[in-house]
């Protein structure tokens, strides 16, 4: 008896700030105009995903000392875009990312216990960290976060927020007239929080929401990324190419989650995951190399170069060779406001890596920065891609995929037409919600307390 | 054009502007009994379809904008914390959630959600202001407050109370001017999407707003595009006249609680650069005057106290009120920002009864006139601060010449 179908998770992530998105298609509507939401959401919705998916970025990115302007750029604010997406939405999940340095407690949890209510328990939190000055230029907190206190803060800003989340139990609102009594609690919401990070107490001012608590993403590849994530969060977005990468990954994350008394399926492994479909696979594949051409022009390709050069490169041809020269030494100063360069953590070396790769495949700088910064990637007919989906999810390399699609507001439009009915067909994916709330999507139980379950991390 | 029925013989039915009207949604209504009244949903304040129906009557009723109230504490009775009483409405959703929640439900009214200035970031308020705008396709605008309550004080941990409120006004008006400024640190026409060069947006049309003030600094640009109105209205409630400087620097509406005609033109005279000052009233209304003041003591009663107001508190008929709004027109003021004693009585009777009334006296629309809350409050849209002047017809370089 061979064991059951695992079910997948879908989500869909609207794209930001990025060069995913291919801006120029004559198919491209606004990125910004809630009509473009409003026409995502509801494809997401009516393809049966758990959730819609908000990345965050809180200074626009700088290269060589001027605003970056290749990119699409500028998003809105996210906890309105969602509030007002929960209107126009019955199921979906509503996930944002909420910088955890750059705001505090109380106003976050606050906000997140209010999208729950208004969304009737929709709300997920994909908490992230940063430490960066370049960003808190435009905060009162500044940029004084030293980098290695930032997982320290996300952990005691996610505790203190998880207390006032905590803080009513959904027993205090009686609201009886003849009585009189509005609350059966004298003094509801009362919380006490003394940390490191967080000294506040006081009274929360928000019953407890239909979820309890909104569903916590967390990201990150790190070691402590990862044990963070065991220790405290719903789902996990992941990023890796390869069948047996994901694998790794998904059997390293799953077997932390002993640690903290929790049993594999309590988080959920969630990698982000592009897409080109075509009506052969022929097709598809012609049209991913024109994708891919558009994503990285040759202007592109020099700019992301010089994130681990860390240099002005702009004299270099992109159809030519690597540069010769080495990265400079030294903390990255071309590029502010990307992630993608603190991942380059040895520049010296992934420049003798990719001139060697690139001189042994016969790459031109472009080509090389296309083939360096392909994401797992489902490229084919509608049953290809199905069976691509399906075959990393039974094998235990991910518990489904954030989807992100190249096109903006359409771009999930064929994938639910096509793709989803196939899967449903083999039996691995909803047909119909099973409930109203997000965690019901996600097979998530009811939250518990999540401080005593981050107290082993400490020890 | 209809011919309208000849205006009633009624004071005050003079030709004039036409008043603007907004309504106050806080709770179950202002009066603190008010949550026990029939209809009033107290089970439901939390939920998304009691405020979506609330916005849905003030639009059926043609008024410019909702005002959400917001706290970033619990309700109370006592300046310095929570007053342990369990008779009154305690608990509140965010104000913004709120009327972003709302906003794809309605097509007309401003949603005009409270933001606490003293414990928020001003970059935060500005893209979240200017995608409620985008959401309601231009009808955002912000009611901006402070908070002196040490309760809160404790939740953020970052101040010491007690609080100087000369300093915290300060400080809002900076954060209003970070605000502003933020919303036009984008012009309008950014973004470009220029396919032959590859550029998305042009850079020379996005600004750093470089703001220096005791409290914060700010570099921007601001990460959401110029919202559609360029710059949403701004308001903000003075019950104090130490509260006009701050109104006159920072608002677009100030809404003043004057009791009489005469306190009303002291107001006006005080706020010459303010584009609107509106009356704040506390209403309960019904067919008769002394129906009205018997409801009001059955709301005293329930409450154990007489009701008291920073407002003048006005119980009588819609057109008694009517009068009164058209004699502290008279006095100076653009409209009202009305606040009903019970939301399930009190509304409907503004909606069905005062607007009504207003309209025999030409004095209130009698449909909408405009699409964004600028326009219905008839503010022109601005251009950017930042946005060069129009360049004068090029007279060199023509390849023609």
């Amino acid at each position: 008896m061979s064991k059951p179908l695992k079910q997948i998770h879908l989500a869909a992530h609207f794209p930001g700030v990025n060069s995913t998105t291919v801006w120029s298609d004559p198919a491209a509507g606004s990125q910004i105009d809630f009509d473009s939401f409003v026409h995502f959401a509801r494809t997401a919705e009516r393809a049966k995903f758990d959730f819609l998916f908000l990345a965050e970025g809180l200074r626009l990115r700088e290269q060589g000392g001027e605003i970056y302007d290749l990119d699409v750029v500028g998003r809105p604010d996210t906890f309105t875009v969602l509030a007002a997406l929960a209107a126009v939405t019955e199921h979906l999940g509503l996930a944002g990312t909420i910088n955890s340095t750059f705001n505090e407690p109380y106003e976050v949890a606050r906000q997140f216990a209010s999208l729950d209510h208004l969304s009737g328990g929709r709300a997920a939190w994909n908490v992230v960290t940063s430490w960066d000055a370049f960003t808190g230029e435009n905060f009162r907190r500044g940029g004084f976060l030293p980098r290695e206190e930032r997982y320290e803060r996300a952990r005691e800003f996610l505790d203190t927020a998880g207390e006032l989340f905590d803080a009513w139990d959904g027993g205090e609102i009686l609201a009886d007239p003849v009585s009189g009594e509005f609350l059966r609690d004298a003094s509801p919401g009362a919380f006490a929080h003394r940390g490191e990070q967080f000294d506040i107490s006081g009274h929360f001012n928000v019953l407890r929401s239909p979820q309890g608590r909104p569903v916590i993403f967390q990201a990150g590849d790190s070691d402590e990324g990862r044990e963070f994530a065991a220790a405290a969060a719903d789902a996990i977005f992941g990023r890796y190419g390869t069948l047996e990468e994901g694998r790794a990954f998904y059997a390293d994350v799953k077997g932390r989650l002993g640690r903290y008394g929790r049993t594999p399926d309590e988080l959920k492994i969630l990698p982000a995951a592009t897409f080109v479909l075509g009506d052969t696979d022929a097709e598809a594949r012609e049209l991913a190399r024109e994708v891919r051409l558009q994503q990285v022009s040759g202007a592109t390709a020099i700019k992301r170069l010089e994130h681990v050069w860390n240099r002005d490169l702009s004299g270099y041809d992109p159809d030519g060779p690597l540069p010769d020269i080495d990265p400079l030494p030294g903390e990255n100063t071309i590029a502010l406001g990307r992630a993608s360069v603190r991942m380059h953590r040895d520049p010296v070396a992934v420049a003798r890596e990719w001139r060697e790769r690139a001189a042994a495949e016969g790459l031109s700088i472009r080509e090389l920065v296309i083939e360096t910064t392909e994401r797992q990637s489902f490229v084919g007919s509608p049953l290809t891609v199905a069976q691509g989906i399906d075959a990393l999810v039974q094998a235990d390399a991910a518990d489904g995929f954030i989807l992100v699609p190249h096109l903006t507001p359409g771009g999930l439009d064929a994938f639910a037409d096509t793709v989803v009915p196939l899967l449903q067909e083999r039996g691995v994916f909803r047909r119909e919600y099973d409930g109203p709330t997000l965690r019901d999507h996600l097979g998530l139980a009811a939250p518990r307390a999540l401080a005593p379950a981050l107290a082993p991390a400490r020890g | 054009m209809p011919v309208h029925p000849s205006p009633s013989h009624s004071p005050g039915s003079a030709p004039g502007p036409a008043l603007h009207l907004a309504v106050a949604l806080d709770g179950a209504g202002w009066h603190p009994a008010a949550w026990r009244e029939p209809g009033a949903d107290a089970d439901r304040l939390f939920t998304a379809g009691y405020w979506a129906a609330l916005v849905a009557e003030a639009e059926a009723g043609l008024l410019d904008f909702v005002t959400f109230e917001d706290s970033l504490s619990l309700q109370s009775t006592d300046p310095a914390g929570p007053d342990g009483r369990t008779d009154l409405v305690r608990g509140r959703l965010d104000a913004v959630l709120v009327a972003a929640r709302v906003a794809p439900l309605s097509r007309h009214i401003g949603l005009v959600p409270s933001v606490v200035a003293t414990h928020t970031e001003p970059f935060h308020v500005s893209k979240a202001l200017a995608t409620l705008d985008y959401v309601s396709r231009g009808r955002a605008g912000l009611r901006i407050q402070i908070s002196e309550r040490p309760d809160e004080v404790g939740h953020f941990g970052r101040r010491t109370a007690p609080l100087d409120p000369a300093e915290l006004y300060g400080e809002a008006a900076d954060h209003v001017e970070v605000v502003r400024r933020l919303w036009d640190s984008w012009e309008d026409d950014a973004e470009i999407r220029d396919a032959a060069t590859g550029r998305f947006v042009d850079r020379a049309k996005l600004h750093y707003i470089d703001f220096e003030g005791p409290r914060f600094s700010v570099k921007g640009p601001s990460i959401t595009p110029r919202p559609p109105q360029g710059l949403p209205p701004v308001s903000a409630l003075a019950s104090d006249v130490a509260v006009y400087p701050f109104l006159a620097r920072s608002a677009d509406i100030g809404y003043v609680t004057a009791r009489d005609a005469g306190e009303v033109r002291a107001a006006v005279a005080a706020l010459p650069g303010t584009p609107h000052v509106f009356g704040e009233l506390t209403v309960f209304l019904d067919e008769q005057p002394a129906t009205a003041e018997r409801r009001l003591q059955r709301l005293d009663a329930a409450h154990g106290a007489a009701y008291t107001s920073d407002a003048r508190v006005f119980a009588g008929t819609a057109a008694d009120l009517a009068d009164l709004l058209l004699e502290w027109r008279e006095a100076g003021l653009t409209g009202f920002r009305l606040r009903p004693g019970v939301l399930a009585h009190d509304l409907p009777a503004i909606t069905r009864g005062l607007v009504p009334e207003l309209q025999r006296r030409g004095a209130f629309r009698r449909s909408y006139e405009a699409s964004s809350l600028r326009g219905l409050l008839g503010l022109a849209r601005p251009a950017s601060r930042y946005a060069a002047a129009p360049a004068a017809p090029a007279a060199t370089a023509s390849p023609a010449a």
